[in-house]
């Protein structure tokens, strides 16, 4: 195991486990929108959808554990490489300035993970550990967004997020060393796309439901 | 001479003096510059009348002025080696800044560059990574045929462009972390691309990414700002190069 640990210590390690946990978040988040859209087919519908979900039984529970882990890795490396990238330049520049590399996505990466780690806390105690007998999680939902503050906090985290993944999907294939001149920029587009989708999908849930 | 037109700046510079962690910004006047002149030259002037004041001159790298040796280099305005594309610092000409302007000068910054003095920051630390293992081991004896070895036209390009890198630390001095992917990148891709460098691979970009880790430079989080800066214009496809060869080095060699 030693060459592992050596392996996943280093920077380049560092950064493939950074890509790994992320590219399957992603994929995560591409599940969870698509069972979210079921919420616009209306109450029954959601809600069918929502107890079909949990008919699956042990496999969500092993999904769940899963992600925790898969979190617990990205969350903890990132904060690592956070601070790491930090210290690398202890005497900053009087005069900043961009180069033209540095994206919205890129350079707000740390901060937007940060708030995207807050705000699933937030969104696990809002739905998922909450008392579920005597109600429906449609009822739970249409709850929680009648609050103009709720789906306010929503759309930004949202929006953290579609800026966290138009950085994160590109950098990802390139961290697995993918890069290459012919679909480099295929993947960069599809990256903002993701990102895109992301945003308008999850970020309008909330003020549908507040509008109904 | 006619057609030359001279201009005045504000230069706000760096100076710290030998031996101390710590330095300021320093305002000076740089009268009657060429728009001909190289940044260097125009520091030149500067330097003659601080000599002539009495004062401490500015110290700063230069050495070949053309361009090509990786001597050179400083953040002018935030942006290393200046604001104008693929030249390092003694090929940026004064005729790119405004007469009246206020110009920052200074050195490069990271933890991994000590500052021996002003404008001179410490770059051992990229002869450490090369020493790691930024080589190939030949046995002298009879000099080979020529083309004994083939290399496909297109590889050969490949390595030539990674070589161009002329260890400056510009990248170093533009990553918003520090890091030193850039130039780990070019000097692993030059030799990994050729038949010559292909039986040291693993091993190479083993030892030159941990000495990188351990000389206290960043982690790449991919802001592409060093290839942006780069007075080479060293592409990051030679980061995801090395990111393959780390990859398979770590997980598929014994």
């Amino acid at each position: 195991m030693n060459w592992f640990i050596r392996v996943i210590t280093a920077s380049v390690g560092k950064k493939l486990l950074m890509a790994l946990t992320g590219i399957f978040f992603i994929k995560f988040l591409l599940i969870h929108l698509i069972g979210n859209l079921t919420i616009y087919g209306g109450d029954e519908y959601f809600n069918a959808y929502v107890k079909h979900l949990h008919s699956l039984g042990p496999i969500i529970t092993v999904l769940e554990f899963f992600m925790l882990f898969l979190a617990v890795i990205h969350i903890s490396t990132g904060l690592l490489l956070f601070f790491q990238n930090l210290s690398a330049r202890p005497f900053k520049y009087a005069v900043n300035k961009n180069g033209g590399g540095r994206t919205i996505g890129s350079s707000t990466m740390p901060y937007t993970g940060i708030f995207i780690f807050i705000f699933l806390i937030f969104h696990l105690i809002n739905f998922h550990f909450v008392d579920k007998t005597n109600t429906t999680v449609f009822d739970i939902v249409s709850n929680a967004f009648a609050n103009p503050i709720y789906v306010f906090f929503y759309v930004i985290a949202v929006a953290a997020a579609a800026f966290h993944v138009s950085h994160g999907f590109w950098s990802a294939f390139q961290t697995l060393g993918l890069n290459n001149v012919k679909y480099m920029p295929f993947i960069k587009k599809i990256g903002v796309t993701t990102s895109i989708i992301f945003g308008i999908g999850f970020g309008f849930l909330p003020i549908y439901i507040f509008i109904m | 001479m006619s057609g030359t037109n001279r201009i005045n700046l504000t230069l706000k510079v760096w100076r710290q003096k030998a031996g101390k962690s710590k330095g300021n910004l320093a305002e000076y006047q740089a009268k009657e510059i060429s728009t001909d002149m190289s940044f260097l030259e125009m520091l030149d002037v500067v330097n003659e009348y601080l000599t002539l004041k009495g004062e401490e001159p500015i110290a700063f790298d230069h050495d070949c002025r053309e361009g090509i040796c990786g001597m050179c280099g400083a953040v002018i305005n935030g942006r290393p080696h200046g604001q104008e594309k693929g030249t390092t610092l003694c090929q940026l000409h004064m005729r790119h800044f405004k007469d009246g302007e206020t110009v920052f000068i200074e050195p490069f910054k990271a933890k991994a560059f000590k500052n021996i003095k002003d404008l001179i920051v410490d770059r051992t630390a990229f002869d450490k990574i090369i020493q790691s293992g930024g080589f190939i081991s030949a046995n002298t004896g009879g000099a080979q045929d020529a083309n004994a070895i083939l290399i496909s036209q297109k590889n050969a390009d490949l390595a030539m462009d990674a070589a161009a890198c002329i260890g400056c630390g510009a990248c170093v001095a533009a990553c918003p972390n520090a890091s030193a992917m850039l130039f780990v990148s070019a000097k692993v891709s030059h030799l990994t691309l050729l038949p010559q460098g292909k039986p040291e691979a693993a091993a190479r970009v083993t030892a030159m990414v941990n000495t990188m880790d351990d000389l206290g430079f960043g982690n790449c989080s991919n802001e592409r700002e060093c290839e942006a800066e780069c007075p080479k214009e060293i592409s990051i496809a030679n980061i995801a190069r090395l990111n393959r060869e780390f990859i398979k080095a770590g997980f598929f060699k014994s």
